[in-house]
């Protein structure tokens, strides 16, 4: 079946079955890797993207219920100021170890923060429990989530964008 | 292939390593130039346009020649190999440092590309907290052999003495003139050399790269979701499967009927395969679609007939009852200092224990996967996550019956290893069903998949006998390990009557100075595959250990930390770290009521930590876990702010194995399936953590990785009976019901 979508401000049209979940939408169809794959039942939130600016599990959705929504993956993060101030702090803090849950972290953390531009530790801790990091970043995880709210802007934006072409 | 010109220089050395080769890459061939140009644009290997692979035969190391560590293009572009793959412990960053630092060249803009199996690069596997301080004079001297070349070429091309040339950030520079070079620009002349077989190694005081803490070039792409992991890869044409498992190990295949998995719209064909790990070999039912989805679905719709051939009547309960039986039994002996027998006999103050410790996933983020694609001539190309190239290149060939050389294993990142990714059987079961197929597949395990089919951290059970002095003084002591071995897990060829070192790590290695000490080791057999997980057996037999050590100190009406020092009064790195966290820590200020603080250390062959835990109790009777103090001792450090993070990583992993789920089996299967009842610690259960590095130099480096681990369990347990009385001897415990 054809589903229209918009991912990435981009509208997208797939193939698909029905039940086909949106991570695998994404991931295969679509070809955006930042999205990844964990659990495949929603526990773990590596898979986490925005539905209408809300974290969502894209592992739990199928495409038939997000026929016509907006979609953001890690990719549309590029060019949004709060999704770069986020991505700045992540980069500062030397957040990642193996990285692999970082996608979902981070637009777990973008969303908590539009909705809320200065959470407290507990309302991190409200946010952020759907996301396993299995490398145990949580310490800096929070502490970038209380850097980016502090500093909107990212100190060298252009390093997001080449982070290993020469100079 | 158009013609083009390579000049390059080959040299081995011995260097403790089988042999070791730098070679001066050169190349102006056109299409190599482009091919780095694309990884330059990807970060990582991926595949090109066409979708040839960019590492490894076809790619880098085809036009270009060989490589082994360092290539240097005209253009000035540089690429190092990296023959330790990156799963979180920073080796993207430090192994490459410990070049660029001699070779005087920056880390931002090199290109690091992990090593694919090539035969000229020794040690292409990470694991045992070993990368750094295996490679670290190593590497450092494959980087100033290049730079000295460089050097050498530009004093000739300028007919000037060599000493008034120096490298600095990828240029020569001639002091006096001021006149430079890049490295492109003298790579020619400079490849023509004799390789120095011993250069001149920087002082460490001159460091730009090594002791600092440096940031993670991978960090930017692992942020924008542009870095690679094996399962983000793809090649033109392939396919997906899906493969059903029996989750009761022992089980054969009798038959099954793809009826109904036929029909799911996308599913092509299925086929048996099997996954080999050591002397296991366990059939599956692959199920090949046009994408994951469909073979999932298809999967779930095959009718698939084993023969658990008695195997599903295991399980946990009856398997740590005979553990428990076996722990009267006498084993092998592993240490036996002193008199232990009389000296426990004659003691006024006698202590006895039984520890017990659970089977454990390694449950990376990243569940195992790999897209193989077996080629005419029996060549096998993989991509996968993978703890090295070597252990690809090994596995399968021994698995598939092929050779070495014609293996190649394109490692991006690895979504975490943990020891886990130290086999490659999901890589060699992958490689068969392409042989089966004929195309290229990419395997995908689900979660259930890899928390459920192991292989597992072993349980050890501890049985502890200690004594003590009329004066308090600890002089008597005994560890036995009763356990399944990792070992005998995999290979038919075990020896039983000899200790099992793997099992007994430690035990007999602390620096307490027990002047009595009889350590055991008693052999439990099994059938369910184990593996190394982090910090290996550390991570279990530190709890019983260094439990026991602090019951000792309570029969000895001492202070724990008084009492480890009473048993430490020559010199040694534990001591020294002890009377380090002593004072970090705050081990002698008052805490609050209710609040309770638990020291504990291990030493093991990968390095040495000490933690101390502070535990509060809720009104509910709950314990938090407050903080956590940790000191690390090292040696030399490279990356100072790597270890850190990898110290807050081993004390989250070590809290989870303490206080979470761990794996049971029922009916011959894991009860644990995926993350709601294989639970993690989550952000909301995260202690303040504080991470000391002891790195005052000297020759012996330490490991980062590991030695963080085996202290948590031990240190926690301790906080949790200063502060309620309750003393836990068995984990995974709950921390809301004490």
């Amino acid at each position: 079946m054809a589903f229209s979508l918009t991912i990435n401000n981009k509208p997208v049209r797939v193939d698909a079955e029905p039940d086909m979940p949106l991570l695998w939408v994404i991931r295969d169809l679509v070809g955006l890797k930042g999205t990844k794959f964990g659990c495949g039942i929603a526990q773990c939130g590596a898979c986490t993207v925005h539905l209408g600016g809300s974290a969502v599990r894209s592992c739990g959705i199928p495409i038939s219920a997000v026929e016509g929504q907006k979609i953001t993956t890690i990719e549309g993060l590029t060019g949004d100021k709060l999704g770069e101030s986020v991505q700045q702090a992540w980069i500062d803090g030397n957040v990642p170890q193996c990285g692999y849950c970082q996608s979902g972290q981070i637009m777990s953390a973008v969303a908590l923060l539009r909705h809320n531009p200065r959470p407290s530790d507990a309302e991190i801790d409200v946010a952020m429990q759907g996301n396993i990091c299995r490398c145990g970043c949580y310490d800096r995880i929070r502490k970038a989530i209380h850097a980016a709210a502090a500093q909107k802007t990212p100190a060298h934006p252009s390093s997001l964008k080449k982070p290993l072409s020469h100079a | 292939m158009p013609e083009h010109k390579i000049a390059r220089r080959e040299f081995l050395k011995h260097t403790g390593f089988s042999a070791a080769a730098l070679i001066l890459g050169l190349s102006a061939h056109h299409d190599a130039e482009a091919t780095v140009a694309k990884l330059h644009a990807t970060g990582l290997p991926l595949t090109g346009p066409d979708g040839l692979p960019l590492a490894g035969p076809g790619g880098i190391g085809g036009p270009f020649g060989i490589t082994p560590y360092i290539i240097i293009e005209p253009t000035g572009r540089i690429t190092i190999i990296n023959p330790k793959p990156e799963m979180g412990q920073g080796t993207y960053q430090s192994i490459p440092a410990l070049i660029a630092e001699e070779l005087e060249i920056p880390l931002e803009g090199t290109t690091i590309l992990t090593s694919w199996g090539q035969k000229d690069i020794p040690g292409q596997s990470a694991g045992g907290s070993s990368s750094v301080r295996g490679s670290y004079a190593q590497l450092r001297k494959v980087g100033a052999a290049a730079r000295e070349m460089l050097r050498t070429a530009a004093s000739r091309q300028w007919n000037v003495p060599l000493e008034e040339c120096a490298a600095d950030n990828a240029r020569i520079v001639h002091r006096p003139s001021g006149r430079s070079l890049g490295y492109g620009d003298l790579v020619e002349s400079a490849s023509k050399l004799e390789v120095p077989g011993n250069p001149p190694l920087k002082d460490p005081k001159d460091f730009k790269l090594l002791g600092k803490p440096m940031p993670r070039l991978d960090i930017p792409l692992k942020v924008t979701g542009k870095a690679v992991y094996g399962i983000d890869t793809e090649l033109p044409g392939m396919v997906y499967a899906s493969v059903e498992r029996c989750p009761v190990f022992g089980a054969r295949l009798v038959s099954y009927d793809d009826t109904a998995a036929l029909k799911v719209k996308g599913v092509l064909r299925t086929v048996k395969a099997e996954r080999v790990l050591g002397k296991n070999h366990y059939e599956g039912v692959a199920v090949i679609a046009e994408n994951y989805w469909a073979a999932l679905k298809g999967r779930k719709a095959l009718r698939v007939q084993w023969d658990y051939q008695g195997f599903d009547r295991f399980n946990s309960n009856e398997f740590e009852q005979h553990l428990r039986d076996l722990a009267a039994t006498d084993g092998v002996i592993a240490h036996n200092s002193g008199d232990f027998d009389a000296a426990m006999a004659a003691a006024p103050h006698k202590v006895e224990a039984l520890y017990e410790t659970p089977v454990v996933a390694h449950a990376t983020m990243e569940p195992m996967n790999c897209l193989a694609h077996w080629q005419e001539g029996d060549k096998v190309d993989v991509w996968t996550s993978v703890q090295g190239a070597g252990i690809v290149t090994r596995e399968l060939s021994q698995t598939l019956g092929i050779p070495q050389e014609n293996i190649t294993a394109h490692i991006s990142f690895l979504g975490g290893g943990f020891g886990r990714r130290l086999a490659a059987d999901y890589a060699a079961e992958a490689a068969g069903i392409s042989k089966t197929i004929g195309k290229p597949v990419k395997v995908i395990w689900t979660r259930e998949d890899d928390i459920q089919l192991g292989p597992f951290r072993p349980m050890t059970f501890s049985a502890m006998k200690g004594a003590v002095s009329a004066e308090g003084k600890g002089v008597a002591f005994q560890h036995k390990v009763i356990s399944p071995s990792i070992s005998a897990t995999k290979s038919d060829r075990y020896d039983k009557t000899k200790p099992d070192r793997s099992m007994t790590e430690g035990i007999s290695d602390q620096d307490y100075e027990f002047p009595n000490m009889k350590n055991a080791y008693v052999f439990a057999d099994i059938h369910i595959p184990m593996q190394p997980w982090r910090s290996v057996t550390s991570s279990t037999l530190a709890f019983a250990h260094e439990c026991f050590i602090d019951e000792m100190a309570a029969a000895a009406g001492k202070d724990p930390l008084d009492f480890r020092l009473t048993l430490l009064t020559k010199e040694s790195d534990t001591k020294r770290v002890l009377t380090h966290l002593r004072e970090v820590s705050h081990w002698d200020k008052l805490l609050p009521k209710g609040w309770g603080r638990g020291v504990a250390q291990y030493k093991f062959f990968a390095g040495l930590c000490a933690n101390v835990i502070e535990v509060s109790t809720g009104k509910d009777g709950g314990i938090k876990v407050e903080r956590v103090c940790s000191v690390i001792d090292l040696g030399t450090v490279v990356n100072p702010d790597t270890v850190r993070a990898q110290v807050e990583g081993a004390i989250v992993m070590g809290l989870v194995a303490a206080v979470k789920d761990g794996i049971r089996f029922e009916a011959g299967r894991s009860v644990q399936s995926n993350f709601h009842n294989n639970r993690m610690l989550r952000i909301n259960e995260m202690p303040a953590v504080e991470v000391h590095i002891l790195a005052e130099g000297g020759p012996f480096m330490k490991g980062v990785g590991e030695p963080g681990l085996p202290p948590v369990a031990p240190a926690l347990a301790n906080a949790v009976f200063a502060a309620t009385g309750k003393r836990i001897r068995r984990l995974p415990f709950d921390l809301a019901k004490v």
